[in-house]
């Protein structure tokens, strides 16, 4: 008995260090949890139509998968980082301390942030103006700043039901928080006026003017969400007063629990956000090691795959599932095909 | 004279009645609480059952396909490099003639297009398609009976899950689509049937709910118990017969002893944040591969296999080695010979006891890369088993959850109770054993 215990665990040790010999041959992708889908979607059709093993995506937010990204060149790094904003000046800097130069950024659409409540509760009409007097901090009254005295949606406009205000909204690690931040709170905070009165306090200052616009309330009305959107749904399911802050992919595939609210007066669809008129949209990327391509098979593949018109463009499985396809999908794909990368191309 | 009040074996004094009404609110208590656990039980299963059920089934459309040759093989040559070059959606026209040429054969009144009867069927239709295309390239020009998935929405109306009033505002498929479903169920073209790829396959997109199966993160499972195995039970086994058997008492094996005691109770998150720093970061290993977890949760189940190992040991008599040691035996045959085969019995129930937790253990699998889409690629070897990306069981299952499409929610809840089977299993394993083998003194 003890001879094979011996056997059992010099192989496992052995296996140990054979590890660092054995070559990756599969594409490593990790980042942002609202382009998980999307570049799932195009693993399982990669591995599909190519020789190459299907791809590896893991999730984790923008901010992880890039971090992962920028640790180094190497079989032991990831490919490919997934991300629902554009790398950051700062993290472009981090990548290149670690020896990551060569960076290809590809835009592959447009995806829509829609609010959405339970089904069987009131329908809204929201502006940008309503969610920065429902949720800021401090919102304007007679042309001063006061703590937000608004308790129900009636008090917030005229016009809503008078129904507890209760938001759901996504957690700061996420992107799509920066994009309700800048789209929807910060936008309101300028319309209301609310902005110069903080400009005024700050001594003129823009940034610290923005940054106390997009200061939300703590007295949990409103909710950081850091989960997923399954946990945004399962709020809003237990709190019927719930108004949550949803991908449209989301909100398509839960429609027979969920309802989307206008946005200034268009609704949110693939259509209305491809025009450009529902004004609630971001772009999403992925971000290629270029000292990769070559190097672990069927990387390039991947990428031009990816932003194929077949699955990228607007008749493509990308855009059945809710993706808004990129206009200008034609010159990404030229970019991908000559490896353009993010320095040569400012 | 009156006997004095209380005395009598047949009445009851007053403080004997408290004590018996003490005694019978006690059972009550503890009957009570008996019953909250069953409940608690009782309304656990029914829920895990009632909604993981219907993964076990699927919903198949059967089609007989034309494979044109024209689409297929331009060139006529059954060349294998030309037939790869027509992607899965090339394939796409070839399924929507099969749908239509259906329909019409049936003589279904339909407002439909040729695109919307095809979206009845899953996207993992053209990849079935091409996957035997290439499989018998002969078969080109020949209509072909094949038996497609059905979309998770069409999957779900059968079901019951969705409802006419639940798609009203749906975009993956309309009340016309549903009539198309109901005279083809009628024609028998659409069933519902056991679906044995739920157990056996492979992990699908978000796109196709219908195609995504456990068998791959099985698979990952599988080999992350054989590396726990292969190395906590000899470290485990080793660590506790040197505490127990050889090692002085003194405060350095009092330190040892406390310490794996609190190793113990340490939360396996833990277990996961360590694995990251030391065996990806520092050692390099590949990251979501199942020998890095199995390592983890080797980390994680020593403590469980040294305690039980010892306890064991402690419990077989002192008799034993005495009687071996005063034959001549020296320590170390005592303790090979007679101690360690009486203790075996209980050393193997704590293993699988400790298995049986790291199996379901998800936590620590989070940081080591073992979320996400992995599980598609299943391992051709057991070098690549324990090497290449995959997933587990648990871990399989909160990816599923997360997800957007409901239909997943139904494979998580299926998937749970593939792995509550699989710890049933191993806890009916470990209690047989320990009933068989275990001797008392």
């Amino acid at each position: 008995m003890s001879f094979v215990k011996l056997t059992a665990s010099t192989l496992a040790i052995a296996a140990v260090s054979a590890t660092a010999a054995a070559a990756r041959d599969q594409v490593q992708v990790a980042g942002s949890s609202t382009v998980l889908p999307y570049a799932s979607i195009v693993a399982e059709a990669f591995g599909e139509n190519f020789d190459f093993p299907t791809p590896v995506v893991e999730s984790g937010g923008s901010s992880a998968g890039l971090k992962r990204f920028c640790e180094g060149v190497g079989e032991n790094t990831i490919d490919v980082a997934n991300a629902s904003r554009a790398i950051k000046e700062k993290e472009i800097k981090a990548c290149a301390e670690a020896g990551v130069t060569d960076i290809i950024e590809v835009r592959i659409g447009y995806d829509g942030i829609v609010f959405a409540s339970d089904i069987n509760g009131n329908g809204f009409e929201f502006t940008p103006t309503d969610w920065f007097l429902a949720l800021s901090d401090k919102v304007s009254v007679d042309s001063k700043l006061v703590d937000n005295p608004n308790k129900t949606w009636a008090d917030v406009n005229g016009d809503f039901p008078a129904q507890a205000i209760q938001a759901f909204i996504p957690g700061t690690k996420h992107g799509t928080r920066e994009v309700f931040e800048e789209k929807v709170i910060l936008a309101g905070c300028e319309e209301t006026g609310a902005f110069e009165l903080f400009k005024e306090a700050n001594g003129g200052d823009e940034k610290a003017a923005e940054k106390a616009c997009i200061a939300l309330r703590t007295d949990g009305v409103s909710v950081d969400i850091d989960g997923d959107y399954t946990e945004t749904l399962a709020r809003i399911e237990s709190n019927k007063d719930g108004i949550g802050v949803f991908g449209l992919a989301f909100y398509e595939n839960n429609t027979d629990k969920l309802q989307v609210a206008t946005m200034s007066g268009i609704v949110p669809s693939t259509e209305s956000i491809a025009t450009g008129e529902y004004p609630v949209s971001r772009p999403l990327f992925f971000y290629v090691k270029k000292a990769h391509i070559g190097v672990i098979p069927g990387l390039k593949e991947y990428a031009e795959f990816f932003v194929s018109d077949e699955v990228a463009g607007p008749d493509g499985p990308l855009s059945e599932y809710g993706l808004v396809a990129d206009p200008e999908l034609a010159k990404t794909q030229e970019a991908v095909a000559s490896e353009a990368t993010m320095g040569g191309n400012s | 004279m009156p006997r004095k009040h209380g005395n009598s074996l047949l009445e009851l004094t007053d403080r004997t009645k408290r004590r018996n009404a003490a005694e019978a609110r006690f059972k009550a208590y503890g009957i009570a609480a008996i019953a909250v656990g069953l409940l608690m039980l009782v309304v656990l299963v029914t829920t895990i059952f009632s909604k993981g059920l219907g993964a076990f089934q699927q919903t198949f459309i059967t089609l007989q396909v034309e494979l044109l040759e024209e689409k297929l093989d331009k060139n006529g040559n059954r060349d294998l490099d030309d037939i790869k070059k027509v992607t899965t959606f090339g394939y796409a026209p070839i399924i929507r003639n099969a749908v239509e040429t259906k329909v019409t054969e049936l003589g279904v009144e339909t407002p439909l297009k040729g695109k919307d009867m095809a979206g009845l069927l899953s996207k993992d239709a053209a990849a079935t398609l091409r996957e035997f295309v290439i499989a018998n390239p002969d078969e080109i020009g020949k209509t072909v009976e094949f038996r497609f998935l059905a979309q998770s929405r069409v999957d779900g109306y059968l079901k019951g899950r969705v409802s006419r009033d639940s798609i009203e505002n749906d975009k993956n498929i309309s009340a016309e689509q549903l009539d198309l479903v109901d005279a083809l169920v009628a024609a028998d073209v659409i069933e519902k049937t056991f679906n044995l790829d739920f157990i056996l396959g492979a992990d699908a997109s978000d796109a196709r709910p219908e195609a995504a199966g456990m068998g791959v993160s099985m698979l990952g499972s599988l080999f992350m118990m054989f590396v726990v195995l292969a190395l906590a039970l000899p470290i485990g086994v080793a660590a506790s017969i040197y505490l127990e058997e050889f090692a002085p008492q003194n405060w350095l094996t009092d330190i040892i002893e406390v310490n794996i005691s609190n190793l113990a109770a340490v939360p396996s998150i833990v277990f996961g944040i360590l694995g990251l720093a030391v065996f990806i970061n520092y050692m390099h290993l590949p990251t979501s591969a199942p020998l890095v977890g199995g390592l983890v949760l080797t980390l994680m189940t020593l403590p469980t296999i040294i305690i039980s190992t010892r306890a064991s040991l402690k419990a077989v008599p002192p008799s034993i080695r005495d009687a071996a040691l005063g034959v001549g035996a020296s320590k170390m045959q005592a303790v090979f010979h007679h101690v360690l085969p009486l203790a075996a019995p209980g050393i193997l129930t704590g293993t699988i006891i400790g298995l049986a937790q790291a199996l379901g253990e998800t936590a620590p699998l989070l940081l080591i890369g073992m979320v996400g889409f992995i599980a598609s690629n299943a391992p051709d070897s057991i070098a690549s088993g324990l090497l290449s990306p995959n997933s587990a069981m648990p871990a399989q299952i909160y990816e599923w959850a997360k997800r957007a499409d409901p239909a997943f929610y139904e494979r998580a809840w299926g998937g749970i109770i593939i792995l509550l089977v699989f710890l049933i299993t191993m806890n009916t394993l470990a209690v047989i054993l320990r009933r068989r083998f275990e001797r008392r003194w």
